[in-house]
């Protein structure tokens, strides 16, 4: 019983000095007890455990955090003060009004903030962005070099390259794609519509995918699908990643958040091997055909005031130069002292190609249809349907979720 | 028994089916006739994102709810009858694919063709199940006693096996350059893709339901087995019935009661057929009833979610199950009455 009593006295204390420790890496001392939901890739990990040093904060992070979101940001008081989005998952807040303008807080500490980090809707601030992720080309550079392959710049000299590797026999299956049933595929073809000029709705609200766009994505996409492994309705962006990591294929459209685990020699069989170019074009001076996503903080607006400004200042504790000098790799930072390594190259020759790629149209429509475009596309890759049947029944689908949901 | 022990047994039972299950359903039910939405305005702005470097504004139109003045999602809730039923059963399209002998056409509609996988996986494992469970009962019936106790151990493990993690493990075995996949491959000598066509994922989807049910037919068979009147068997055995002959004649029609009861238990189990759905990632190919109705409940990005469609889709499931049981339930129901 002593001995018990002893041991866990001394583990609290090796917990306080830990803390008290730690505290010293913030820059200010918190006392007001603070909570974050987010994503849980690594770099929110990076990012939390930064704020985590200010004291009585606590991180949840989880890859399900868009279903909890909304909800615990609408309890009053929210379950949160800090919250983790993109692009893709602030717009419930902003629909539910359960998130606040920061352009008082900004104006009072954020000093250090770029105005690249800001985003304004409306005129207000509502979010601080802190890295860009983007769908790019990712490529065997020594496949490349061995065969004499220029790294293509459009969809048509990627299935050049493609059969030219296929026909060197050095890899059976040379493309990968994150062609998962569901929101992955109907990502893949947000990407190619949008590369070949299409707009998904009309400005009241009505469906436009069943336009030449649409047919002509299908249609490169189906191309597409001749070079990649025939399972490829299962395959996600972590099997892509592994793909790439065991050395299966040679190019692939995958997020720029995946490069760094193509350097990662506890998983990789090809560290140095992969580089990064800007996303493709689907037609010649056209934008690449991808979406630009930022990841940032916004605040909660159902807590008192006292609390959001030290939920803000520990935010941007978790944000600084500090935190990114020690994860660099982690993301494309969008924060003052980021040093691009290689694998960043893709992402930002992708992001400042002229004419730029579209930002995620992020709202309830589309949310809409992502939704139909993810349950309708596999029955064209599946052979059931063809193009124009298949953007029909994405039109359908849509129309009836729309009309559930108001908006028409 | 008084009216009052009685009551004092059954009272929490009843009081706890009550609140979980019979209310959730009035719910469901009165949900499915009902259509909630919010009330929304079209509003234009203007949204700046970072780019790298320097960021891009763009004016966008598009529609968001009303707020009211204490910051709630004003929301209106209206009777909509059977529309939402429509909605999911889309009976024009379905008749005019019907009326055309379009086969294709219907199951194009994502409810016909969660239909068609659902009743196909239903009523293909059931006899499977019955007749591994039998089999397996059997064979360690006749075992020698040393071994019965592993033979036992080892025939109820995928039983208590997590459904998800199962499925998963099975998908994983043979998804891509899975190891089984790549044994088959090299034994084979032919390149194999087991997740690239519906029927071969249904085909996995079939194995892995038998697998995982078959060891509680068995328990409950094995059970049965051991009431069997042994005078009965001797008898026949010195009439000169065959060991076929004895199975079919007088252990099958004693273990009558208990078929009924594995074959109800699981026609209820895989009409809601849902791990294997999510397990072996298959909603390119085949989904399930009761994977629909995950789907319409699941939010978007933007938090929309289909609840109306999906109390009429749950509604509909819970038809089709009634549907299949009434044979079943009109024999036990008659077996019942003829004992009395």
């Amino acid at each position: 019983m002593k001995n018990l009593l002893l041991a866990s006295a001394m583990s609290i204390g090796a917990v306080m000095a830990a803390s008290s420790a730690a505290h010293a890496d913030c820059a200010i001392q918190n006392d007001t007890e603070l909570s974050s939901l987010t994503a849980g890739f690594e770099a929110w990990k990076s990012v939390t455990d930064a704020m985590a040093e200010c004291g009585n904060f606590s991180a949840e992070l989880d890859q399900e955090f868009r279903t909890k979101q909304p909800a615990a940001f609408a309890a009053n008081p929210s379950l949160y003060q800090i919250g983790g989005v993109s692009n893709g998952t602030i717009t419930p807040l902003l629909n539910e009004g359960t998130i606040r303008p920061l352009d008082d807080l900004v104006a009072a500490y954020g000093q250090d903030l770029s105005p690249n980090q800001l985003i304004r809707i409306d005129g207000q601030i509502m979010a601080v962005a802190m890295m860009v992720n983007t769908q790019h080309l990712m490529f065997r550079q020594d496949i490349f070099d061995d065969l004499g392959l220029d790294v293509p710049t459009t969809w048509d000299e990627v299935i050049i390259a493609a059969e030219a590797i296929q026909e060197a026999g050095v890899v059976e299956y040379p493309l990968g794609g994150t062609m998962k049933a569901g929101w992955n595929i109907a990502q893949e073809f947000n990407n190619m519509f949008l590369g070949f000029g299409g707009t998904f709705v009309n400005d009241d609200g009505t469906p436009n995918v069943n336009t030449d766009a649409g047919v002509n994505a299908l249609e490169m996409m189906a191309r597409l699908t001749e070079f990649m492994d025939p399972e490829y309705l299962v395959s996600d962006s972590t099997y892509v990643q592994q793909q790439f990591q065991q050395g299966t294929i040679a190019m692939a459209n995958l997020w720029a958040s995946r490069a760094a685990a193509m350097d990662n020699p506890d998983e990789s069989q090809v560290v140095g091997l992969v580089n990064t170019a800007s996303a493709p074009m689907a037609v010649d001076g056209g934008a690449p055909a991808t979406t630009l996503w930022w990841d940032g903080i916004v605040i909660a607006s159902n807590i008192t005031d006292e609390e959001a400004e030290a939920a803000f200042q520990v935010a941007l504790e978790g944000i600084d130069t500090d935190m990114v000098t020690e994860n660099n790799e982690d993301a494309i930072w969008l924060i003052a002292g980021y040093q691009p390594n290689r694998l960043a190259e893709g992402a930002i020759a992708t992001a400042t190609s002229n004419p730029a790629p579209q930002s995620y149209p992020s709202s309830t429509e589309m949310g809409l249809m992502h939704t139909a475009l993810g349950n309708q596309l596999p029955a064209f890759f599946t052979g059931e349907l063809s193009a124009e049947e298949t953007l029909e029944a994405i039109e359908a689908e849509y129309l009836t979720a729309a009309e559930e949901a108001g908006i028409l | 028994m008084k009216f009052r022990t009685f009551a004092a047994f059954v009272g929490p039972s009843i009081f706890l089916m009550l609140l979980f299950i019979a209310a959730p359903l009035v719910s469901v039910f009165t949900q499915s006739f009902y259509l909630t939405q919010p009330v929304v305005e079209i509003v234009t702005e203007e949204v700046c994102t970072p780019g790298f470097l320097t960021q891009t504004c763009t004016t966008e139109t598009r529609s968001q709810p009303v707020l009211d003045e204490d910051g709630r999602v004003v929301r209106e809730t209206t009777f909509v009858g059977l529309q939402s039923y429509r909605n999911v059963l889309e009976p024009q399209r379905a008749w005019e694919a019907v009326s055309n002998f379009d086969f294709r056409g219907l199951l194009a509609i994502d409810f016909w063709k969660a239909l068609r996988f659902t009743l196909t996986f239903t009523l293909i494992t059931l006899p499977l199940v019955i007749g591994v469970g039998l089999a397996i009962a059997l064979a360690v019936n006749n075992a020698a006693k040393v071994v019965r106790g592993p033979v036992i151990f080892v025939s109820l493990l995928p039983f208590i096996i997590t459904p998800v993690i199962g499925a998963l493990s099975i998908r994983w075995l043979f998804v891509g350059e899975g190891i089984l996949t790549r044994a088959l491959e090299w034994y084979l000598e032919r390149d194999i893709a087991m997740f690239a066509q519906g029927w071969t994922i249904e085909l996995l989807m079939l194995f892995y339901r038998v697998w995982h049910v078959a060891p509680f037919a068995f328990v409950i068979f094995y059970a049965g087995l051991q009431t069997v009147n042994t005078d009965t068997v001797e008898a026949a055995i010195i009439d000169g019935a065959s060991r076929w002959q004895r199975l079919w004649y007088i252990i099958i029609p004693h273990l009558m009661p208990l078929i009924v009861f594995v074959a109800l238990i699981h026609l209820m189990d895989a009409y809601r057929v849902f791990e294997e759905i999510v397990g072996f990632s298959s909603q390119a190919h085949v989904i399930s009833l009761q994977w629909l109705t995950y789907d319409f409940l699941q939010p978007d990005d933007s938090g929309n979610r289909a609840v109306s469609r999906a109390s009429a889709s749950a509604m509909l499931t819970m038809i089709g199950i009634v549907i299949l049981l009434i044979p079943l339930l009109r024999k036990t129901w008659r077996d019942h009455r003829g004992v009395r």
